[in-house]
This record gives structure tokens, sequence and C-alpha cells, in this order.
């Protein structure tokens, strides 16, 4: 069993014990605990099931690299799944739930797979759920995602916040082990801004735990002096539970930054996002341990060695009381010795080595009295839910038992990966080291900055150093170049800290254990836990043509789980490389993403969230909109009135009522989101010619012409009434969407193509609050207020003047979206409310309603106004809108005049625009298609036309549409088929789009 | 995420602050030009791997159009340099030049 001992634990406050519940079950570990920890050391070893085969697992890692013992945390708003127990700090009052199992963890019925696995090999799924095709949804898919899975979706809204951190600095270093803070000091020395990010809760690393003596004192002490010094630099910001996630490009590093996570209780952010730009990143982020592959593996009990090591040095957790120890070098030993004196029985170390003679440490093994037996391998794990003994076998041979051992855990090693996902995110290159059978980082290869030079640097045993006197050495030196680049002064008399050396025999690269292990071996080898896949699996993959590492990966999902193959990549493509019988190197690597660990998606979205996601952009008058029963619409980052709702009225019945009285009394749009941008030179005129599609030039001042914008492509892209100011002045309106980007529009050309045109463009959208006064009493409402003539005479349809209103200083522009009499009155931004406010009040026996954008929709639509964006989107000229006439044959030249002569743009066979009228005065369908003749070559009906925009008209009484049309505008009178989503099939006869005084009588009294 | 530097204001900022709108220095032809010479001005594109001229804007900052010489493969910026321009300056060319001594790059269609 796993237990707390007596003694020992250097990173536990025995002084503050914590409760907290595992599946309900309470459970007591100390201040200092991971929950990984506090599990073992209640004899929870069992603490998940695997992914595809429910197999029974347990913890084997002690820090990110854990594949299996991921949970539950939490409940409600702070409910959050796949937890790393290695990685997750114990609280007081932390709840935690295993994973991926029915009914229980102790018993699961999804753990038939297990002995279903000859069935489900690699490519299993992609084989077995082909056909029949329809079964695909209702059968197959359902079964898989119920099987399948790890943990839970969160159901509740995030009760946490989360922040974004801006920083900068001359070196960053990831990683706060003995070799991060050894380049600290080094770059500290120069005055540098030095920035240091520790993913766990302490300094060190694993350098106490694995022991070892520092310019004649323990590592411990070392380490507590270097911290020391540190606090003095001025210039040198240390941060704990803040993981390097992810290196970008020119330097820019994300940091993930773990606040309250291990005390809930404190107020502020969850996790904070650090958002940092390094004048150059180091990286000494450590080397993690790899499994060996022998057959049972993965059942509860078998642990990395030095995981092991770390329980019981960190947390004075024994694994087991008899740990039999496998490895294929001499770092794993330390385990052994480290058990031994705890106290512990170690009734074997099986070495797949076979040595010459004794190095070091396994001298030190064997005067502890340790059976080694060199040369021998594990044949099989036995056990279920937990480790009950091991037969053994030689390493050379195919796996025939030899003996068997009861014991109750398993520490693995099979060597040390160099963590390299830093330096490879932004393009850093990896070099086999097969002396240390590892990737390691290219130095000649290192990710480029904008200058052109490499920007990181790895130190430690992230450079492949293994011993601590090379990760000391290795850390100050990389410190030192990278100070001297950047041009930093560093003092002459400084050399590194020389730690005692051990004399270590080389490790032996072991891919399978037994050599020759066969078929049944390999088939209860596991290389990726937390994905299931096994040794079987990869050499499956290889004989099924998947011989690339990125497919193999992909058709396994080997390393495609949430650790990214953090412990299965070296272990799986080297087994990929056997199948091949090619060599490592030549296999090569997957991908390294970032982040390195997961991250948060709240840490990601930072405080952008709900009403800060984004910016709101509010008229003038927008609190009385909302005030008088808004029902908001987004338009961009605007929110316009889609109706005004009275009482219990319905959002339809207000539409109906604002669109009838328009037309009969008097209505009032709030028009201020219109794109108003005014375009001044001596050159303006010549360049308007050139942006819309008519002539500008030659609009005389006092008078307003409706224009058509489109890009150099042909397309249709903006629409607006433009008024000429003065000589060199023109206002031109654009659709509310449209601001931005048309100023942005008018820009791009003038900067970069008309650069030497004297022209000058402002938008001045927000400067202005614009109303329609709209309706046959418009005009004496206007009169009411007094103030300027706007009289038929003085002010004609299509004129402007500037004067008063009611005493506001205005411009009125005679213009209409709405086929009615119309006025838009433009007043400084800040009057709009008041000017509003007392058009209010003199319409009130007028009939005066405000109106929305739908009523303002329905009344174009009644009059064959085309809209920006239902009419055209992207692929429609102004010629299939009938709108030839806004388009000069004068002109030599206009931005998409070349393009509209293109063959395919002039051909006659174009759809276009018509009106659509249903015969039974029902609302057609929007977007639905017309069907005509025959089929195309898949079998569907042909089309030959489609709803544009449709309504229901009030006025008419009855269903309106516009539509592209095959051949439209010479089809009048021809009934289309239109067939609904509903299933019912709408008939409409092609009509003129002008539904409503087709002469343009209202509007021009 | 690219650091640019504006040449129109002299800011160096964050990537997320500009916009790039693909090639730089493409000639216009409008009406009269031929179907070919039409169609390689709105459609064809160069994507080299390695040294490219883009357009860029000021997008959140002054607004301005500029050009930027970089390397599309290991993202090296040589330099950034007026909009109002029909071919990079010489001192762009010259970084070129010394940084890229093999490659023959430069605007030329």
């Amino acid at each position: 069993m796993s237990t707390r001992l007596a003694t020992g634990g250097r990173l536990l406050n025995t002084a503050k014990p914590l409760n907290f519940t595992f599946n309900g079950k309470q459970l007591r570990g100390y201040e200092g605990d991971t929950l990984a920890s506090a599990l073992l050391a209640n004899d929870q070893m069992l603490m998940g099931r695997s992914f595809k085969y429910h197999r029974p697992r347990g913890v084997v890692a002690a820090g990110p690299e854990e594949p299996n013992a991921l949970v539950n945390l939490g409940s409600e708003g702070r409910f959050e799944p796949n937890q790393r127990v290695t990685t997750t700090e114990l609280f007081d009052g932390l709840e935690a739930a295993s994973q991926n199992h029915w009914p229980s963890l102790e018993f699961d019925v999804g753990a038939i797979n297990t002995h279903l696995s000859r069935f489900l090999p690699a490519g299993f799924y992609y084989k077995m759920f082909m056909y029949p095709r329809s079964f695909w949804k209702h059968v197959y898919e359902p079964f898989i995602r119920h099987s399948a899975g790890l943990g839970k979706a969160p159901k509740a809204r995030d009760a946490d916040t989360y922040e974004h951190f801006h920083a900068f600095c001359d070196v960053l270093i990831v990683g706060g082990g003995v070799a991060g803070l050894e380049a600290a000091r080094t770059a500290g020395r120069s005055g540098a801004r030095v920035l240091l990010l520790e993913q766990t809760n302490h300094f060190g690393g694993r350098a106490p735990v694995d022991g070892g003596t520092v310019d004649g004192k323990p590592v411990d002490k070392f380490v507590e002096e270097i911290l020391a010094e540190l606090s003095e630099m001025e210039n040198v910001q240390l941060r704990l539970r803040t993981m390097g996630a992810g290196v970008y490009d020119h330097g820019y590093v994300l940091g993930y930054e773990q606040l309250t996570d291990h005390v809930p209780e404190n107020a502020g952010p969850r996790h904070r996002l650090w958002r940092i730009r390094a004048g150059h990143v180091i990286t000494a982020t450590g080397a993690i341990e790899r499994p060996l592959s022998f057959a049972g593996n993965d059942i509860p009990g078998v642990m990395l060695a030095g995981a092991m090591r770390d329980y019981l040095v960190n947390f004075g957790v024994s694994v087991g009381d008899r740990t039999v120890l496998v490895t294929n070098n001499d770092n794993a030993y330390l385990t052994a010795i480290a058990l031994k004196h705890a106290g512990l029985d170690v009734p074997a170390i099986l070495d797949a080595r076979v040595l010459p003679q004794d190095s070091e440490l396994v001298a030190q093994a064997r005067a502890l009295g340790i059976r080694i037996l060199m040369g021998h391998a594990i044949s099989a794990v036995k056990g279920g839910k937990r480790v009950t003994g091991i037969a053994i076998c030689s390493q050379a041979g195919e796996g025939a038992v030899l003996e068997e051992i009861a014991c109750d855990a398993v520490a693995m090693s099979g060597g040390w990966s160099p963590v390299v996902h830093l330096w490879s995110h932004c393009g850093g290159k990896l070099r086999w080291d097969s002396k240390r059978a590892c990737f390691s980082p290219d130095v000649d290869n290192p990710p480029k900055g904008a200058d052109g030079v490499g920007f990181v640097t790895t130190a430690g045993a992230a450079s492949g150093m293994f011993p601590l006197d090379d990760v000391l050495h290795d850390a100050h030196a990389a410190a030192d170049g990278v100070m001297t680049t950047l041009g930093f002064k560093l003092p002459r008399d400084i050399s590194p800290p020389n730690a005692a050396r051990r004399e270590e025999a080389p490790m032996a690269p072991v891919w399978m254990m037994p050599h020759g292990a066969g078929a049944k071996l390999r088939e209860k080898t596991w290389l990726d836990y937390q994905n299931d896949v096994k040794v079987s699996d990869v050499r499956l993959a290889a004989q099924e043509g998947f011989v690339s590492v990125e497919h193999a990966k992909r058709y396994t999902t080997l390393g495609m789980a949430t650790d990214q193959g953090k412990l299965s990549n070296i272990n799986g493509l080297a087994t990929l490389a056997g199948a091949l019988d090619a060599e490592i190197p030549t296999v090569g690597t997957t991908t390294f993403r970032p982040p390195y660990h997961p991250i948060s998606m709240g840490a990601i979205g930072g405080g952008a969230r709900g009403a800060t996601f984004q910016p709101l952009r509010r008229t003038p008058m927008h609190d009385w909109h909302d005030a008088n029963g808004a029902i908001w619409e987004p338009v961009g980052q605007w929110r316009r009135t889609y109706a005004y709702t009275r009482g219990l009225e319905s959002t339809h019945d207000a539409v109906m009522r604002e669109v009838k009285n328009v037309r009969e009394n008097l209505g009032l749009l709030d028009a201020s989101t219109l794109g108003k941008i005014i375009v001044k030179g001596p050159d303006a005129g010549r360049f308007l010619d050139m942006l819309y599609t008519n002539m500008m030039s030659t609009l005389k001042p006092g008078k307003c012409r409706y224009g058509l914008m489109c890009n150099e492509n042909g397309f249709l892209i903006d629409d607006g009434v433009v008024a000429r100011i003065d000589e060199d002045t023109w206002l031109c309106h654009t659709t509310t969407g449209g601001a931005e980007s048309i100023h942005a529009h008018m820009e791009e050309w003038l900067q970069t193509e008309w650069w030497d045109w004297q022209v000058y463009v402002a938008n001045v959208t927000e400067q202005y609050a614009q109303i329609a006064v709209v309706g046959p009493n418009a005009r004496q409402a206007l009169e009411r207020l007094g103030g300027m003539d706007v009289s038929k005479e003085t002010l004609g349809f299509m004129d402007w003047a500037d004067g008063t209103l009611g005493g506001f200083n205005c411009r009125v522009y005679r213009i209409s979206f709405s086929g009615e009499l119309s006025y838009e009155i433009a007043v400084d931004a800040s009057h709009g409310q008041a000017l509003w406010d007392a058009l209010m009040a003199v319409g009130a026996d007028l009939g005066v309603m405000p109106y929305g954008t739908e009523a303002l929709h329905i009344l174009r639509a009644e009059k064959g106004f085309i809209m920006i964006g239902d009419e055209s989107d992207g692929t429609v000229i102004p010629q299939d809108l009938g709108l030839s006439w806004a388009i000069s044959k004068k002109k030599d030249d206009y931005l998409g005049k070349r393009a509209q002569a293109r063959s395919h743009m002039a051909d006659p066979e174009r759809w276009q625009l018509v009106g659509l009228e249903t015969t039974d005065g029902s609302t057609l369908p929007d977007g639905a298609y017309a069907v005509g003749e025959g089929t195309n070559d898949n079998g569907q009906r042909n089309t030959v036309g489609r709803v544009t925009s449709t309504y229901h008209s009030p006025n008419l009484g009855k269903g309106i549409a516009m539509g592209l049309v095959h051949h439209g505008p010479d089809r009048m009178g021809e009934v289309l088929s239109f067939p609904g989503v509903d299933g019912k099939v709408y008939e409409a006869r092609i009509v003129d789009p002008v539904f409503y005084d087709k002469d343009g009588e209202k509007q021009n009294v | 995420m690219l650091t640019i530097h504006c040449p129109c204001c002299g800011v160096t900022a964050e990537e997320t602050e500009f916009h790039a709108h693909g090639e730089a220095h493409l000639k216009r032809f409008g009406p009269g030009s031929s179907e070919d010479e039409f169609e390689g001005y709105l459609f064809m594109r160069k994507n080299p791997k390695g040294v490219h001229f883009e357009r860029w804007r000021h997008q959140y900052g002054c607004g301005k159009w500029f050009h930027v010489a970089r390397c599309t493969m290991t993202l090296e910026v040589f330099g950034s340099y007026s909009a109002q321009t029909t071919e990079p300056p010489q001192e762009i060319m010259d970084i070129i030049h010394d940084r890229r001594p093999d490659t023959a790059a430069g605007p030329a269609r």
C-alpha cells in the first residue's frame, strides 16, 4: 500500500493538516502536498480510468507530464475537468472526483473493452464505422460519445475572473530549478531586467531531491543562498506558479500564472496571462523521465523512478512497501537507494544493461544489500488495480519467465528527455543525441527574431546536460553568452559554481522490454497512457503504411491527448523507427506546439468577457430609446432600435404599427449611426469620381446625389447619399456598418495609389446626431419648430441647407429612404436628444411615433430600394440590381469599371433584381431558392433565383419580397416555386420591385 | 506575434496593432488593360518562401499605410518604408543584399 512515512517530506508543513474529498470520501493531507501526494498518502493509488479501454490507472509521474491521474475539480461555477493531480496544490476543502468510468471508479462496465482490445486496434473507428452511412449519426456516434471522453464539460458560468498582464524584460528565464536560478544570477549581475518564471510553488527543481553538493554545500543550501542573492537584485523578478506556456515570434512569450487555485478563498483574478516581450529567452525547463515499454507497464503502482523519489523526498510518501526498480541508466539507482534509506524494501533492481564493472551508484546500491540483476528485464507485471508482482526475464530474450517476485510497486526509468518544447515552438531545430538517446536543441538552428538572430538559448538539463555540475556550468555559460550578445557587461571575476561529480556508467537505449517481446507482450505494453496507445498499435500503423511520424501519430492518436505525449513521444517514435527498420533521427519528431501544458480558456479571454468583451457604441439618443420600449439590434458595435414596443404589444405588432404610422402620419428615426465622411481638397471631386460609379464632381453645392461604391472586383460594397457642401468639400453618407471600412478604403487609395492627389478625408460619424423626420406631416412638424424655410420651393427633393430649427443649428437634407416626404436633420451630437425631444413635442398631435430598423427595412422594400448586405453579398454588381442608371457612362475610369467589363460580369445570364409577390399573400422565407427545370450533376434541382429581402407589408396587406432571378426583368408575371425549409412550397409571381407609390409622388410634395 | 515598426509615426508595436494587406508594389490596371494584365493585377500574388515586400497599415495607431520587407520563412524583418513609392528604397535593398547575399530578391514581377 502507499502511505505517509513518519519522517521526511521537505515541502510539507505537517503543522497544518488539510481536509479534502475524493469521490465524496473525506481524506486528509498537509499544507505543501499536491493532490497526488495527498491521495497516495491515503493509499488511493487508483485515480482514474483510461480513455479507450477503461483500464484502472494510477499516478505515474509527479509533474505536468502526468498522463493518467486527471480529475474533475470543484463544483458549480468552479467546476473544472481534466485537472492533473500532480500539479494541483492541496487546499482545505478541495473536492475532486475521478473521471471516465461508469458506474464507479472501482467497478467500471467499460473495462470490458480491455478484453476486447484485440478487436479495437489503431484505426478501429476509421475501419469499422464506415458503413452503412446512415448508421453514423444515430448508432455509431452516440455509442462512441458515450464510451469515450475524459472529464465532463462544465455547465455553470465560470465564477472567477481572469486578467492579462503585459511585461517587458531583457532576459526571460523559464524554469526556477538550479539551472534557471544560476542563469538568473549571472544575467542579474549585468544589471539587465531579468524575469524568471517557475511553474511550481517552489524553487530548486529536482536537484534537492537528487542531492549532491555545490561548492561543498548541500544543494538545498545552495538554492537558499542563490535565492537570497537574487532577492537583493532589484532588476530581477521571480514568479512562482507561473508557467512559460509558449514561445512565439520575435521574443513574444506567454506566461500562465495561477494566482488563487491553491487559495480559492482569496479575492482577485484566478489566472493571469503574462504577455511578455523578451530581448532573449533562456529555457531552463529541465528534463522528463521516460517510461520503459514492458507488458503491464500501466498497472497502478508502476511509476517513474524519479517521481517515486519526488514523493518520498518532497512529501514523505511511500508508494509501496516492496518496490522493484527497472532501469537502463544509473540515475534511477538514486530511487532504490533513497527507498532503502527510508527503511523500505527493494527486493531487486533489474538493469537492462550489462556493465563491465559497477559504477558509483551501482556499487552504493549493492553495498546497501540490494539484489541487482544485470541484463534483466520485466516480462510482465502482475496485478489488476494494483501491482502484485513481476515476472523477470532476460532483456536479450523473448520474455521467458525466469522468476517471479512479489512487490506492490515498480519504479521504472528509460532515461531522460530534455524539455525542448519551448525551444521548438518558434522553429528551433533538434538533433539526436545518440549517447544520451534523446533529442536535444541544435544550437546552430535556434528560433530567430526580428533581427535574424536566435532569441532562445537553453540551459541545464534542457540542453541535454544531466549531471549537476554540467547543468550549472551550462546555465552559467548560457546566461553569460546571452548577456554578451545583448551588449550587457558582466563582472569579470565571476565563475560558475562547481558541483561534486559522480562517475556514471552510460545509459543504454531500451525501446522494448524484453528486446524480442512477441505480439502477446506488445499488446499489453503501453506507450501513450492517456490515449491508450500500445506498442502493437504503432507497429500496426507502420505495417499499414503510416510511415511518416505525423501520420502514425494521427492514425494511432499517440501523443494527441491533453499531455501532448510528454511521456510517450520518444518511445513512440523509437517504436515506429524499429518497426520501419529506420534510424530514430530519420523518423524525426512531431511538431511541438504551444501551450506546453494546458492553460485555462478563462486566462486566454482575460478581462474580455460580458460587457467588456467589446466596446458598445451608443447614439446620443440611446437612453431615450431604452426608456421607450426599444428592442435592441446589434449592428456592428452599435446598438440600434429594432422596434419600440408599447406595453404588452409584440415586436411584430410594433413594427406593423410603426410602418403604417410613417405612411399615414409622422415617424422619427435615429439615423445617427449612418456613416458621415468629409472629403475635402482641390482633388476631392476627381477622387470621388474614382470611388463612386456615378459622377460626383458635377454635383452642385446645395445638392445631394445617391451614389454606389464598388471595389476593384466590380462588386457593390456600399451606397449612400453624397452632399456637396462647397466648391472643394463633399459629405459622403455610408451605411452604418460601412463607416469605418469605407473611410479606410478611401485612405488606402489616397495613401497607396493617388498619394499626390490633394484630398483630405475625415470620418465625422460620431460628431453628429441625425434624425430622419418622415411622413406626410414631416414638413408641418419642422415648420412648428420654425427657423428655416423647409418648403418644397426652397428645399426641394435632394436639396440640403444649413439653418436653424427650434433654435438648433442644423443641416437639413431633403432625402428619403422610405418614399415619404422626409427630412434628415443633422445637429451636433450633444444636441441630439434635445432635438429629438423637441420633435416629439411638436409632433404630439401630428401622430408622431419613433420607428426602428425593421420598419425602415419594410418601408424601403415597399419602394424597391436595395439594402447593402441584403440585395448585395459581395458577389453582386450594380448592374444586377437594375442600378445601371447610377453608373456613369462618361467616366474613363472608376474603381470596378474594368472588372465590370469582364466576360462573366457582362454576361446576360446573371440573375437580376425583381420584385416577388406570393400568390396567396403569405410571406416568402428569407433566402429561399426558386427551383427550375431539371437537376444538376449532384441530382439536386436546378435553381433559377433566390430571395434577398422578404417582409409582410402592412400597407399593402401582403407579403412582398425582392430577389435575384435568372432573366428576371424579362419574366414579369411568371410564377416561381420556392421550396421552404419548412417543407412547404411557396408560389410567387415576378413583379416590379417598386410596390408602393411607383411614381414617387409622396416624397416629392 | 511579430513586432512591426511604423515609419509614419515612429512606433514599434505588436502585430495586433497593425494589419497586413498582402503584396506591395502592385501596378494598377484599369479600363483599357488586357485580360491578362487585369488578371495579374487583381488576382496573381507572389507567395515567396523568403524575402517578401508587403503592404501594412497601422490600423489601431496612426492609421497610415506603409511597406515592410521581411522574410516569410524566418520572420526576420529587414525594414519598414513609405507606401508612397513604386519600389523599395536603396537602403532597404542594401540590408537585404547584406543579410541574404545569395538571394536576388526584389519586388520585380
